[in-house]
């Protein structure tokens, strides 16, 4: 790259004699790129001023930490994260493996498999919530079938509530990962497992020496990204529980809505500003990994 | 002989036994809403497996708007289009033009602007949810579809940049040279040589932009309220407000949506794999 001319060189070279301020090339170029500057500007640098304002008052941060909601939140958040983030990770992970052996039906499967990630998730997060409903859902129908008794009242029961919205996350959003890890694990070179094969690796062996070394860094960078990226996670939230019951179930990014809704919009903005300090390591990490 | 035949036995079991599991875990809640679309009111909730009497009624009654909550099916399914038509143009247009500039014209600043747009694409869109929706009150475009359309670009910018940049830094340089010592100036460049090479990448950034609104709940319900207004998710949400809701409409109304950015990406499945799964994650 170094080596070639850059356009702007070939610029300079030829308007050598008049060497005006602004190239063509640095004009256009500025022309390009101010949309998107416009854009940054209104809609993310002023909303996260205004964020952090509406925010400074030291008082709102003591209600705050005063309001049980926005503890038990903070606790799911983390639960989320660390627990349902790892555990889909771990699946996308075997999964990737499965995928991998040279079968049609499983070519096939794999079509099927990708369906959650492609589908929206307002309809099938309804049918989740609806196939969850404790009197005519379809899974407490089957259990009472099976076993002559009532099922759960799954999503009135702020524990079960918080495992189904991790399970609808996980349902969502394994098919992605799953495909990353795919890719991974095809672009490690055959002649590794041929010689692991040679010197008689068993499964286990030739996953621990040869796979995982190759795959670590992208696992690592998914977990962060897939942390990140979940603490978003609204709808598999707020569609599933609603926050309920009695706002247990409440992770940070619906918590700022049901603020909103209170008309508190301050404590909203704290609760995100509290989470900063969490996100911005994990931001940091991603941007040095992706912005080479 | 025996001893190996055996175990590919005993491995085509293991598989299998992975492998449907998998199948009935991916496959439920989408049949389940299928189901649901074409089962008449009375027998949607046997818990049957398939309809004694199937039937497309409830496509009916949604596409003739025949009940109160989906009086304006047409209207809402028209500005779910519109909305995401609007975003994935836009997009594409900002983000074409910052990447070019960025990527071949090394405009100064570009490597910091291209920090600070990923940058925002690392913070979570709910974060930026509460403010947006204040500052779009303040910019008196609440309850406006632009409200809408310009926080889904600002949200899809940033990684439309950043994929875009990936793919055109991969260019050869030569052709740049070579335009220019023909005489051609940046714009011609920019249309001549850059858009009909990135024709791959631009596909796949449109299509995302697209799906990225199509599917947006959130943002759709903060900033838009009026029932003539909205988008089809959120009039799905609104199915909720009430206890006796028609549920079947509801599955029924979740599946003609949802089908659009299946098929979408299906077909569009070469690029958005190649393009995106690539870009989410570099190794």
């Amino acid at each position: 790259m170094s080596s070639a001319l850059t356009l702007q060189e070939v610029n300079t070279v030829q308007d050598a004699p008049a060497r005006p301020w602004l190239t063509p090339s640095q004009a256009w170029g500025l022309i390009l790129i101010i949309p998107y500057l416009v854009i940054f500007l209104l809609f993310v640098i002023y909303p996260v001023g205004y964020g952090f304002w509406i925010a400074r008052h030291p008082h709102t941060y003591v209600e705050l930490v005063d309001d049980p909601i926005f503890a038990r939140s903070a606790m799911n958040t983390l639960v989320f994260l660390v627990v349902g983030i790892n555990i889909k990770m771990a699946i996308a992970l075997f999964l990737s493996g499965f995928f991998i052996q040279a079968r049609t039906w499983i070519k096939w499967l794999s079509v099927l498999f990708i369906l959650p990630w492609a589908v929206p998730s307002i309809p099938t997060i309804l049918s989740l919530r609806f196939m969850l409903n404790p009197e005519w859902g379809v899974i407490n129908t089957l259990i009472f079938r099976l076993t002559g008794e009532d099922g759960p009242n799954w999503l009135n029961d702020p524990t079960i509530a918080l495992t189904m919205a991790i399970s609808v996350h996980i349902w969502k959003s394994l098919p992605f990962w799953t495909l990353i890890l795919i890719a991974g694990r095809l672009a490690i070179p055959g002649d590794l497992y041929e010689a692991a094969s040679v010197d008689g690796a068993t499964n286990m062996q030739t996953f621990k020496y040869v796979t995982w070394p190759s795959l670590r860094t992208l696992y690592l960078t998914s977990t962060i990204l897939s942390m990140i990226w979940t603490l978003g996670d609204f709808n598999s939230v707020y569609l599933l529980t609603g926050g309920g019951p009695a706002d247990q179930t409440h992770v940070l990014a619906t918590l700022g809505i049901r603020y909103l809704r209170l008309d508190q919009v301050d404590m909203s903005m704290a609760a995100i500003v509290c989470a900063l300090p969490f996100v911005l390591p994990l931001v940091y990490f991603m941007m040095r990994r992706l912005a080479k | 002989m025996k001893l190996s035949s055996l175990r590919s036995v005993t491995t085509e079991a293991k598989l299998l036994l992975i492998g449907i599991p998998l199948l009935i875990w991916t496959l439920l809640p989408i049949y389940h809403l299928f189901l649901f679309s074409i089962s008449p009111k009375e027998s949607a909730f046997s818990g049957k497996l398939w309809p004694d009497h199937p039937t497309l009624h409830n496509f009916a009654v949604v596409f003739k708007q025949e009940h109160y909550y989906l009086q304006h099916f047409w209207q809402q399914l028209w500005n779910s289009l519109l909305i995401a038509v609007a975003t994935g143009a836009l997009t594409l247009f900002i983000a074409t033009g910052a990447a070019f500039a960025i990527s071949r014209l090394k405009v100064m600043g570009g490597r910091m602007v291209m920090n600070l747009a990923l940058f925002t694409y690392f913070i979570p869109a709910a974060f930026l949810a509460v403010p947006m929706y204040r500052t779009m009150g303040l910019y008196g475009l609440l309850n406006n579809q632009w409200a809408l359309i310009l926080a889904m670009v600002t949200i899809a910018t940033p990684y439309s940049i950043w994929v875009l940049k990936q793919a055109s830094d991969q260019l050869p340089v030569e052709l740049d040279e070579a335009a220019v010592i023909d005489g051609a100036s940046p714009m011609q460049l920019f249309r001549l040589v850059y858009i009909p090479l990135m024709a791959p990448s631009l596909v796949a950034i449109g299509t995302y932009a697209l799906l990225l609104a199509w599917n947006e709940y959130l943002y759709a319900f903060l900033l838009l309220s009026k029932d003539t207004d909205v988008t089809l998710p959120v009039a799905l949400g609104n199915f909720l407000a009430a206890d006796d809701s028609p549920w079947e409409l509801l599955m029924t109304t979740g599946l003609i949506y949802a089908l659009p950015p299946a098929a979408i990406y299906y077909v569009f499945k070469r690029y958005m794999v190649s393009g995106l799964t690539a870009g989410a994650v570099k190794n």
